[in-house]
Parts: structure tokens; C-alpha cells; sequence
């Protein structure tokens, strides 16, 4: 690993244009004039329907009957509502929801937090071997998670934890090289001197950390608390790893277990109508943040490409 | 991480005592033919999924960049599938990819094109997977489209003052400027090609088809993931990790390398 440099292995170098962490100012043209553009919006409502059909076609699917749900008709010969209500009585549906709200939640609060102290301690303190470190924090962003995988489940096996949801979570109290990365880019843009002024007014490393760094990259943390929840809500290997009772389980591997249940050939009744209500109660919170959160997302990507 | 180093050279499976193998595992890993043939399927899947999704994300964003209205709209709506649920989006690949019964074939029928079986024939399984995999092009897009919009619009004028063509613009101009961004993400997509599997895992390996489905769906960290934890043999799981972490490297490396000749650093002659 050492004989790539993070930089030239394609990650994103430190230095950051000031455009990326501020949306960057309209400085020109380059849309075509209205008329021509017409075109390209017809292609693009084409596209769009590659997209937005298979939603249309999930939420159809979770209103229709047993026997109808392979129909592919878009509007259901009669309307099964009692689906969305059947879903939380024939699976404890409401335990996995639970289970991944808290799970999620609390994994990204604790990665937002842990990785802003570190990165405010890259960014603040000047210490030997400072780059050095904050390169190796970066080199675990190349690293496979199946390298981790394993021997991470075996020092929770050590422990005995092995098949409760406290791993799903408690690495994030280590931070997580991106966020890492992300918010430190933000803290070194705070001008040194408030943090100057700061010190003359009595404050310690702690509350300069908490009333000046936090609430100026307040932007940076909402990001990382997005990314981790929408990560943490999806995850399906590591539920598989460790949770084995059933009311343990989370959102994701609830439905993939139901995927067995209801299918025919494992004898079950071919009640595809319930998990298609399943998978839409499980991307509905996810399409709520992003509704909220739209733009945070949008930059937050366009962070992850930026390499100097 | 280190012990898994370690590990791999172990026969420990949690249970029994562990003993020393040396490179044994990594000499099993040559020849089981289940580890061969699922790091082919990886390698076949991704080099059909990354150009697939390189190119798509580049039509749309640079479609995206000439729009002054709608974009936003046009940008939300392609994002969508990002944020929807990975066994969510196996599930229902399960069902619209479900050969002739399935939505996608249905649609196909309109246009008399041949309806292939998606979940079962070997010929088509991989090509599946890309585009279940393709439908979540919304990040490169949105990537690709901050990355054009950051290109200087004195050089499309420079140009245009030279008599380029829309198409030389492109080819000149934009592709070059974003040159960095699509080298990181053909790395990243390449990595993440390698690694995938909640989607594979939930559409080939749930509880009911696991017996059915084909050789052609095992991927590399679906063979690993079941040897770790189905049959308890880390060791030998220990050592494909990171037989894939080397493969990652050198194939980065490799790209860094050919890359050199086509990616254009601004200022790097300065450096």
C-alpha cells in the first residue's frame, strides 16, 4: 500500500479549490439559447422515465393483490391499501424499523462527531508526524471492507458481542477516513484568528472546538450525518455478519429474509404484494432526507470527485 | 486488518483450534474452482458495468450542463435511485428482470426484441446485473456535471473564436478538462465493481433461490463472504481478501499508469 501515494491513487487531494465548499458563483453562460435546449429536455424526460418508472411501477406493485402482483399493470385492478397495514402483523416489521432507525441515527451521530474532533485536531493542531498520520487516515479509504471484515468480526467474537447490533455501530466512534477528510477541508477554512480571539477570551481547545468550529462547518457535519445514515440504513452485509435473532434484525434484512418467505418455491404463499409494500416503507425515509437534504447530498458528491 | 494478514495464514475457523498453514491458502484459493470462476464473473461484470456507467453519466450531465431550466428536476429525478435501498433495488430486479413474465422483458416484447432470461440464462445474468447496477448512475452524474460546469468558459469561446464544432468542444475542451474527474471515478467504479453485493446477494442469494441460482452470479465477495461465515473458513476467506485488496492495487496501479497519457492536471507543470 505504501508504494502508492493516496494522491496519485486517485484520491482527493487536500488542496481545494474555495468553489467546492461554497457553491460556486454562476460566472458565465454555457446553457444554449432557450429554443435549442428543447431538444435536450425531450431526451432527457425520455430518460427520465428509466428512473422514475420502476418507483411508479414499486408503489403500484404494494397496492395490488396477491394474485395480481406479477401483472405489471401500472394502475392496480383494485386497490389494496390493507397491504400496508398486513406488512407490520405478518413480519415485526415494526421491531426492524425501530432497530434500523436507532441503529442509523446513533451510527451517524457518532461518526459525525468522532470524525469532527479528529479532523479538527488535523486541521487545528500542528503536531510532528501530523501528515504522515492524516495520510495513513486517508490510506483506509483504499482498503476493501472485506479486508476488515473478518478480523473485525473475530475481535467482537473475542468479546462476545458477536450476534448483538452494537457492532453495527460502535466502530463509528472511531470516525471514518472520508468524513475525516471532508470536514477537515471545512475547519481549515476558519480563519486561525477567530480561534486567536477565542483564546484571549478564556476559551479552551473544547469549547473553541464546540462554539466556533462546529456551527461554521455546520454545513460538512449535516453531510456526513446524511451519507452515514443513508450507508447505515442500507447496509445488508454486516446485519447478515451479526444479528441472528429475528426481532434483531434491521430493515434490510428483514426484507431480504422475507424474499424467502413468501417466495413459492421455498413454500411460502407468493405474498410478493407485502414485501413490495416493505420495500417501499423502507426507501420512504431515505426519499424524505433526501427531499430535505437535496442539496447537502449534491455537494457532498461533488466533494467526493474534487482532486486537485 | 493486520491479523487478517495474519489469518490468512491460519486454518482458523472460530471453532477449532488454529493451527499455522503458511501459504496454504493462498495455493487452496488456486485451486478451488469456485474462487477462479467467481473472480472471472467480477472481472467480466465490472468491465461491462464501469464503461456502461462512464458513459451513460457523461451523456446525461453533459446533456444537464446545456440546460438553463429544469436541470434541477432533470438532476433530482436521476439521483432518485440512488437513494433507494440496495435489497430494495435486488428485490426488485427479482421481479422485473423475471424473464418473460418480468416488466422489463414485457417492454422489450413491444419492439419484438428476443426476451432473455435474465435471472437464469448465463449469457445474460452479468449484463443484468450492470444495468441494475447502472440504474444508480445519478452520482457520476451529478459528479460529472459539477466537474463541466467548473471548466473555464473562456477555453469554449477560445475555441468557438477557432471555429470548432460542437463535437470537437466536447472532444477537446471538455473531455480534457474533466479528464481528473473520470479517472477517479473509473477507479472508484472499478473497486466498487469488484466489491459489490447487497443488490447480487439479495437478487441470486436470497433464502429461496440460493440452491437455483447459476455459477454466473457468484462474485468474488459472495464466495468469500460465504466461506467466512457459512462455513466458518477465515483463513482461507482471509487470504481472498486480500488476494483482492493486491489485485486492487495492481489494477490501480496499472490505470494510474496507462492514465498518465490522458489525464490532464491543471497547473501541473507548475508542481
Amino acid at each position: 500500500m505504501t508504494s502508492i501515494s493516496p494522491e496519485r491513487a486517485g484520491m482527493p487531494s487536500p488542496d481545494i479549490p474555495p468553489g467546492v465548499l461554497t457553491p460556486p458563483e454562476p460566472r458565465w453562460r454555457r446553457s444554449l439559447p432557450a429554443l435549442k435546449q428543447v431538444p435536450f429536455v425531450v431526451l432527457l424526460a425520455g430518460f427520465s422515465v428509466l428512473f422514475i418508472y420502476p418507483f411508479l411501477w414499486l408503489v403500484s406493485a404494494s397496492l395490488k393483490s396477491r394474485a395480481d402482483v406479477f401483472n405489471n399493470k401500472l394502475i392496480p385492478s383494485h386497490f389494496v391499501f390493507h397491504n400496508y397495514a398486513k406488512i407490520w402483523s405478518v413480519a415485526p416489521f415494526l421491531h426492524w424499523f425501530a432497530n434500523s432507525m436507532y441503529i442509523s441515527i446513533l451510527a451517524a451521530v457518532l461518526v459525525t462527531f468522532a470524525s469532527a474532533l479528529t479532523a479538527f485536531a488535523f486541521a487545528y493542531f500542528r503536531f510532528p508526524l501530523r501528515n504522515f498520520l492524516f495520510g495513513c487516515v486517508l490510506a483506509t479509504m483504499m482498503l476493501p471492507t472485506v479486508v476488515t471484515m473478518i478480523p473485525v468480526y473475530l475481535i467482537w467474537h473475542h468479546i462476545g458481542l458477536s450476534s448483538s447490533q452494537i457492532p453495527l455501530w460502535a466502530p463509528n466512534l472511531f470516525g471514518s477516513a472520508f468524513y475525516i477528510f471532508l470536514q477537515r477541508q471545512f475547519f481549515m477554512g476558519i480563519p486561525r484568528t477567530y480561534f486567536e480571539a477565542a483564546r484571549m477570551d478564556g476559551d479552551n481547545y473544547f469549547t473553541m472546538f464546540w462554539r466556533i468550529a462546529v456551527p461554521l462547518a455546520k454545513p460538512a457535519l449535516i453531510v456526513t450525518f446524511l451519507f452515514e445514515f443513508k450507508a447505515k440504513w442500507n447496509d445488508l452485509m454486516t446485519p447478515l455478519i451479526y444479528l441472528h435473532g429475528y426481532h434483531q434484525y434491521t430493515v434490510p434484512l428483514g426484507l431480504y429474509n422475507l424474499l424467502g418467505v413468501y417466495s413459492p418455491s421455498a413454500g411460502g404463499q407468493g405474498d410478493y404484494e407485502w414485501l413490495m409494500a416493505g420495500f417501499v416503507l423502507a426507501t420512504a425515509p431515505l426519499l424524505i432526507i433526501f427531499a430535505f437534504g437535496q442539496r447537502y447530498f449534491v455537494r457532498g458528491i461533488t466533494l467526493q470527485g474534487y482532486k486537485g | 486488518m493486520i491479523w487478517g494478514a495474519i489469518l490468512s495464514f491460519t486454518d482458523y475457523s472460530v471453532v477449532a483450534p488454529t493451527h499455522n498453514v503458511g501459504l496454504a491458502n493462498y495455493r487452496a484459493i488456486g485451486n478451488d474452482p469456485y474462487a477462479l470462476l467467481s473472480l472471472k464473473n467480477s472481472f467480466e461484470m465490472t468491465a461491462i458495468y464501469v464503461p456502461f456507467e462512464m458513459g451513460l453519466a457523461l451523456l446525461f450531465a453533459s446533456m444537464l450542463a446545456k440546460l438553463s431550466r429544469f436541470d434541477g428536476f432533470f438532476r433530482t429525478v436521476f439521483y432518485l435511485p440512488v437513494m433507494t435501498p440496495t435489497v430494495a433495488i435486488g428485490g426488485m430486479y427479482l421481479l422485473m428482470f423475471n424473464g418473460p413474465y418480468g416488466l422489463v422483458d414485457q417492454f422489450l416484447g413491444i419492439f419484438h426484441i428476443p426476451e432473455p432470461y435474465w435471472l437464469t440464462d448465463p449469457n445474460w445474468i452479468k449484463p443484468g446485473i450492470a444495468a441494475m447496477l447502472v440504474w444508480q448512475v445519478g452520482g457520476n452524474t451529478v459528479l460529472y456535471l459539477a466537474a463541466i460546469k467548473n471548466v473555464p468558459q473562456q477555453l469554449y469561446e477560445a475555441a468557438a473564436i477557432d471555429g470548432a464544432s460542437a463535437w470537437r468542444r466536447f472532444k477537446d475542451v471538455t473531455l480534457p478538462m474533466i479528464s481528473p474527474t473520470l479517472f477517479f471515478t473509473f477507479i472508484i467504479l472499478t473497486v466498487y465493481g469488484l466489491q459489490v453485493f447487497d443488490q447480487i446477494y439479495t437478487a441470486f442469494y436470497n433464502p429461496s433461490n440460493a440452491k437455483i441460482s447459476s455459477d454466473t452470479s457468484l462474485m468474488y465477495v459472495i464466495y468469500l463472504f460465504q466461506q467466512a461465515f457459512s462455513y466458518l473458513h477465515m483463513g482461507f476467506a482471509s487470504a481472498m481478501a486480500w488476494l483482492l485488496f493486491g489485485i486492487i492495487m495492481v489494477i490501480t496501479a496499472v490505470q494510474i499508469v496507462v492514465s498518465k497519457r490522458f489525464v490532464y492536471y491543471e497547473g501541473e507543470q507548475t508542481r
